[in-house]
């Protein structure tokens, strides 16, 4: 299959398993979607629900894990990340393929200088001389709002606020130029009027350096303002895809039907008592043979618990894994 | 602060926390402070939620610690049905903590390993004598059925449960010795989504059935919204603002409650679409340097020259049950903070009639 000009990436039955002691873990399970260059998109699951695991085999960082299985495509520009030999996907990954971690306390390491840290990738991928890379690493550090940033090349990680390393890590992410930007979790560890000003500033710098990004969350509300496509994953599988708009206003799946109804709103007056998701998350070693989400379901029926149900389409360009999709759709009251 | 006719349960006196700095191995001099809490003057009144949000590093975790005497507060009193907590030793003061109990933010870190769940569960009643071996094992089962949790699962260890299964044994926990006031601090932060709103029932669910206060510590707006009655505002070990829910929530009078109202996502883009946040310039100041006068001066876009940064703004009552601390809040007229140019927090020039919301409307 080949991708076409309007496709970037393209994940076609996406496949990672983990041997463990349990038994094999199946965090990813036949995950496929499209991304258009310079696009916006969220995935947004619950933790253990496989998007980190998506992000980093999308990277190529999962290939390196021992007890990994990968299989099915990940086609970027064209070629495909899996069957590459890593000497090509190290050109790819970091250059063309960036990621923005979740915790930039952590993430940076602390005994490199920002200096050194901005101009690694930059010498590496950009063959620029050191010089020009420090000129370049201060131009973007200005860019993604850290004041004086001449002045503050040489500090080291920990001379900075959690806001400010984000911003750092933001400005090491987008120095080559990347076609794709993997944001895991990018503001989890922010307070909300920093994270306010960090989802501000990527989605201003994603339409200046026209990179697509892939905002990886737990929460709706980041993705909402953000994101004009939204994936919905749960047990290692995409349940619903679709425009932010419709999937936010009609979901067409019981699960982000849960997952919106459970979580109180500022704007929409108090109620009483939320509407929860009753039971838990599956055990990715032991899913059940059916939908995964069929034990927490009120639409479940026997054909859920038997047979896995695949994307339907179900209206312009939004799909859902729901064989009950229709009712759903219908308007079938919550009753869970 | 007005009683409003009913008991209070709680006072907080000019609570101040100050985590010493030290320097030096053998004579450790001290050579600052962290003012985690500065000054901090609250009721909690019986029956009640009240939710007390702010940013990490604002002191809401070490005021809730404070308050059950876990950190021995620097100055100030607490005083929990009249009595004063603070000067309470030894076995008094243990007696006054079977009244009181937290349930804490991560539930894999506050329930030992080591420990079967009957124990964890069973050793407050332990401690505080209650009850023969019979009786605590009943009790026991019973809290544990009370939250959700299987009772026969009581021999088993803590590694062998979820988070929210775990976060709902910490819950019994705090249940057993029948306490009337329980501080929870961020307990839903370390959840799933998808569990939050289980563990939010849950909590309103027993402060019904057993008339339980509580003072709910949150970073989370919409979280505090949904379950408090009363909501304070913490910056930087201080209350820049209390009120009941609604009236906070739909006429924040604070600027920095404005803008950290308009910086709440909303799960709807085309909410998301209108609305703007307003973006305070630069970072939550160092608690161990607080700015000078009012700590939110360093942020604030309408702070006044010469005062702000001079005089500290005292808590004081604008408005029946609306606390403030800001020079610039009266009971007519108050900053209103809207985003401006690059989505800046500005001040917005007072209308002609007054508008009926600060900071969320472009």
């Amino acid at each position: 299959m080949g991708v076409d000009g309007n496709t970037l990436l393209r994940l076609t039955d996406l496949t990672v398993d983990f041997a463990s002691q349990e038994g094999i873990v199946h965090a990813v399970d036949k995950v496929s979607f499209d991304v258009a260059p310079g696009e916006l998109v969220g995935l947004v699951g619950e933790s253990g629900c496989g998007k980190s695991v998506t992000a980093t085999a999308i990277l190529g960082l999962t290939r390196m894990v021992k007890n990994a299985t990968i299989t099915g495509k990940i086609e970027f520009e064209g070629s495909d990340l899996v069957a590459l030999p890593e000497d090509k996907v190290r050109h790819i990954r970091g250059r063309d393929i960036s990621m923005i971690f979740q915790d930039p306390v952590t993430s940076l390491n602390p005994v490199l200088t920002i200096e050194r840290l901005m101009t690694e990738g930059l010498e590496l991928h950009l063959r620029l001389s050191h010089s020009d890379a420090v000129k370049r690493a201060i131009e973007l550090l200005g860019e993604v709002g850290i004041p004086k940033a001449a002045g503050r090349i040489k500090d080291y990680p920990h001379q900075f606020s959690g806001g400010m390393r984000q911003r750092v890590m933001i400005a090491i992410a987008l120095s080559c130029n990347p076609k794709l930007l993997l944001a895991d979790e990018p503001t989890t560890a922010l307070d909300v009027t920093i994270q306010a000003q960090i989802l501000r500033l990527m989605k201003q710098l994603s339409r200046e350096y026209n990179a697509a990004v892939i905002v990886i969350t737990h929460d709706l509300g980041v993705v909402a303002g953000m994101c004009q496509r939204i994936l919905v994953m749960y047990a290692g599988r995409i349940v619903e895809s679709g425009p932010a708009k419709p999937l936010f206003h009609h979901p067409h799946h019981p699960y982000t039907v849960g997952l919106l109804r459970s979580v109180p709103r500022l704007d929409e007056p108090r109620k009483e008592t939320l509407q929860s998701i009753e039971g838990l998350p599956p055990d990715l070693a032991h899913l059940p043979p059916g939908c995964s989400f069929a034990p927490r379901c009120w639409l479940a029926t026997e054909e859920c618990w038997q047979t896995v149900p695949e994307l339907f389409p179900t209206d312009e360009g939004h799909h859902s894994a729901c064989f009950h999709r229709d009712a759903l759709i219908a308007g079938a009251e919550m009753s869970a | 602060m007005s009683a409003n006719g009913t008991e209070t349960l709680v006072t907080v006196e000019d609570l101040r926390v100050h985590f010493p700095i030290t320097s030096g191995i053998v004579f450790q001099r001290k050579v600052g402070a962290v003012y985690a809490v500065d000054g901090i003057d609250l009721e909690i009144k019986k029956g009640e939620t009240l939710g007390l949000v702010g940013e990490s590093g604002c002191g809401k975790s070490t005021t809730g610690r404070a308050i059950l005497q876990l950190i021995h507060p620097t100055t100030g009193r607490v005083l929990y049905s009249g009595a004063d907590l603070a000067h309470l030793k030894g076995g008094a003061l243990r007696k006054q903590r079977r009244r009181m109990q937290m349930i804490f933010q991560d539930p894999y870190a506050s329930l030992n390993g080591r420990m079967t769940v009957g124990d964890i569960v069973g050793e407050p009643l332990l401690v505080h004598k209650m009850g023969d071996r019979s009786q605590r094992k009943a009790k026991v089962r019973e809290l544990l059925e009370t939250v959700g949790i299987n009772p026969n699962t009581l021999n088993r260890y803590p590694h062998e449960f979820s988070g929210g299964q775990r976060q709902r044994i910490g819950i019994a926990r705090a249940l057993a010795v029948e306490p009337n006031f329980i501080v929870c601090d961020e307990p839903i932060s370390a959840l799933d989504v998808s569990i939050r709103a289980q563990i939010i029932n849950l909590l309103q669910q027993l402060q019904r059935e057993f008339g339980l206060t509580y003072l709910f510590i949150a970073h989370d707006l919409s979280v505090v919204r949904h379950i408090s009655d009363r909501v304070a505002v913490m910056y930087l070990g201080r209350i820049v603002e209390l009120a009941e829910n609604a009236v906070l929530y739909e006429s924040p009078m604070h600027p920095y409650t404005q803008a950290l109202l308009s910086a709440v996502p909303i799960p709807d883009p085309a909410a998301e679409e209108i609305r703007r946040a307003v973006v305070l310039t630069g970072d939550v100041p160092s608690p161990v340097e607080p700015p000078s006068g009012c700590h939110f001066h360093t942020r604030c876009p309408a702070a006044k020259d010469g005062l702000c940064d001079v005089e500290d703004p005292p808590l004081s009552e604008v408005r029946p049950g609306h606390w403030a601390a800001c020079h610039l809040v009266t009971g007519d007229d108050y900053p209103h903070i809207r985003a401006g140019e690059d989505d800046l927090a500005v001040v917005e020039e007072p209308p002609a009639e007054s508008a009926p919301q600060g900071g969320e409307m472009a």
